[in-house]
């Protein structure tokens, strides 16, 4: 019998979960949606003021995609876990987080991105500069897929809950609040022509360590998760 | 007896896996406790019992998806923690849910199921749908099949494994008279073949040859496997 590559067994899991988002597409719209709303409602809410969305634009967009992928986690592997095929995908001979790397992959694409391709818009509204909005298009492409990374630590550890909504934010939120500090520093500082060198590599330590650890980590929930 | 090995071999059938005093708790209460049994190839076992004498929790720990039990597993005589990728490598586990996507085709659900576990092509896949009589379904998304076509799609993967150990749960659910005979020949031939099957069913097994029933119990202790050497 012939094993497929380790690039072949990612890239399979990787389309079943390409084409699984496809199909439905309307759930995917969601997090996008809510998204838009959170940072279109922001000026309204609190100030429609120049100055005011200008220095708080960039926190508002960040905390807006934060909570968006926050709403879009359970479901990265509750259906999987529902109709048994997480089963299969623990039963096979593979490593698990090779696999598990697969579906966040495909998690950030269906959702980060889209949060990425939105961002510059929103911050047009929020009247930040064409210098500032290229900074926080480059805090969200390291960060978001942190977010997904961190997430999946939190989903694996819950799929087996009737209802884990409540208790992933309770879990993953603490985990999330790094990211969000040094992504919302980094375009604060480049709004005040400050360098922004050493944020850039912290956000890039962060990215590094969760695409290495959480994976593995959320392979070791989703077992735990899965025996009993 | 069937021509299991070409090669002349005198030893007994090959062990491939043996459970050494078993014990399960599942809410305050004991689902088996000192079960031992050793399985061999081309052996084909069932597993027997009430509804909730632990027939699934059993196979889930088999296959290693359990760690809730005290006790031994060994795989080709080797601890199952140490031996755990060729024991993966070599297990085709079928779970009482399918791990069917409601929302591919029975293709796409197949070409994900075992592209993880070895090559295959379209061909094939297209070949062992037609064999559980799924032709014709084939690019229909599983949520329009009926519950027994659901199933089969799950059995399909029998038609294209080489895996040496089969653990199937309850795989007769749903399925229509036709499609148990041709499970049970499908079985049958695979055992000559030197393959290895456990399952479970409240189906009343109709196999040429002997096979083995494992008995749980609702009396908190296992009653021995017994060999049955029937003939039909």
């Amino acid at each position: 019998m012939s094993t497929p590559s380790l690039f072949r067994v990612f890239a399979t899991v990787l389309k079943r979960d390409l084409t699984l988002a496809y199909r439905r597409r309307q759930d995917l719209v969601n997090p996008m949606i809510f998204f838009v709303i959170v940072v279109s409602l922001f000026p309204l809410g609190v100030s429609p003021e120049k100055t005011f969305l200008q220095e708080a634009g960039a926190g508002v967009v960040w905390v807006a995609a934060l909570l968006a992928t926050l709403l879009s986690l359970d479901s990265l592997f509750r259906s999987d876990y529902e109709d048994g095929s997480l089963e299969q995908l623990i039963l096979t001979p593979q490593p698990l987080f090779l696999i598990v790397l697969a579906k966040i992959l495909s998690h950030w694409l269906v959702t980060g991105v889209p949060l990425l391709i939105l961002s510059p818009v929103l911050g047009v509204m929020m009247h930040l500069e064409f210098e500032t909005i290229k900074i926080l298009m480059l805090t969200l492409l390291l960060g978001t897929p942190v977010l997904s990374l961190i997430g999946a630590i939190g989903a694996a550890l819950t799929v087996g809950l009737k209802s884990g909504g409540v208790l992933i934010s309770l879990l993953i939120l603490p985990l999330y609040i790094p990211i969000l500090i040094f992504g919302t520093g980094t375009v604060q500082a480049a709004s005040n022509m400050l360098p922004i060198d050493g944020y850039i590599a912290l956000m890039g330590a962060i990215f590094a360590l969760s695409l290495t650890l959480s994976p593995i980590a959320a392979a070791a929930a989703l077992r735990i998760s899965l025996s009993n | 007896m069937p021509a299991v090995s070409p090669v002349p071999d005198s030893s007994s059938p090959k062990e491939l896996l043996r459970a050494e005093s078993l014990f399960c708790e599942r809410d305050e209460r004991v689902l088996f406790e000192d079960l031992d049994f050793t399985v061999s190839q081309g052996e084909i076992i069932q597993i027997e019992g009430p509804n909730g004498s632990g027939k699934t929790t059993l196979l889930r720990i088999l296959s290693g998806l359990s760690g809730a039990y005290e006790g031994e597993l060994f795989w080709k005589g080797e601890a199952i923690s140490s031996a755990r990728i060729d024991f993966l490598s070599n297990l085709l586990y079928l779970g009482h849910k399918p791990g069917v996507k409601a929302i591919l085709t029975p293709v796409e659900n197949l070409r994900a199921l075992m592209g993880m576990r070895q090559s295959i092509t379209d061909k094939q896949i297209h070949e062992a749908l037609k064999k559980v009589g799924l032709y014709g379904y084939e690019d229909t998304p599983c949520h329009n099949l009926s519950a027994g076509q659901h199933r089969r799609v799950s059995l399909a993967r029998l038609y294209l494994s080489n895996d040496a150990l089969w653990v199937l749960d309850e795989a007769f659910t749903a399925i229509d008279k036709a499609g148990v005979k041709a499970l049970e020949n499908l079985l049958e031939q695979r055992a000559e073949q030197g393959g290895t099957v456990i399952l479970t069913t409240h189906h009343e097994l109709q196999l040429k040859k002997g096979f083995r029933k494992i008995t749980l119990g609702q009396k908190q202790n296992i009653q021995s496997a017994e060999l049955l050497e029937e003939s039909a």
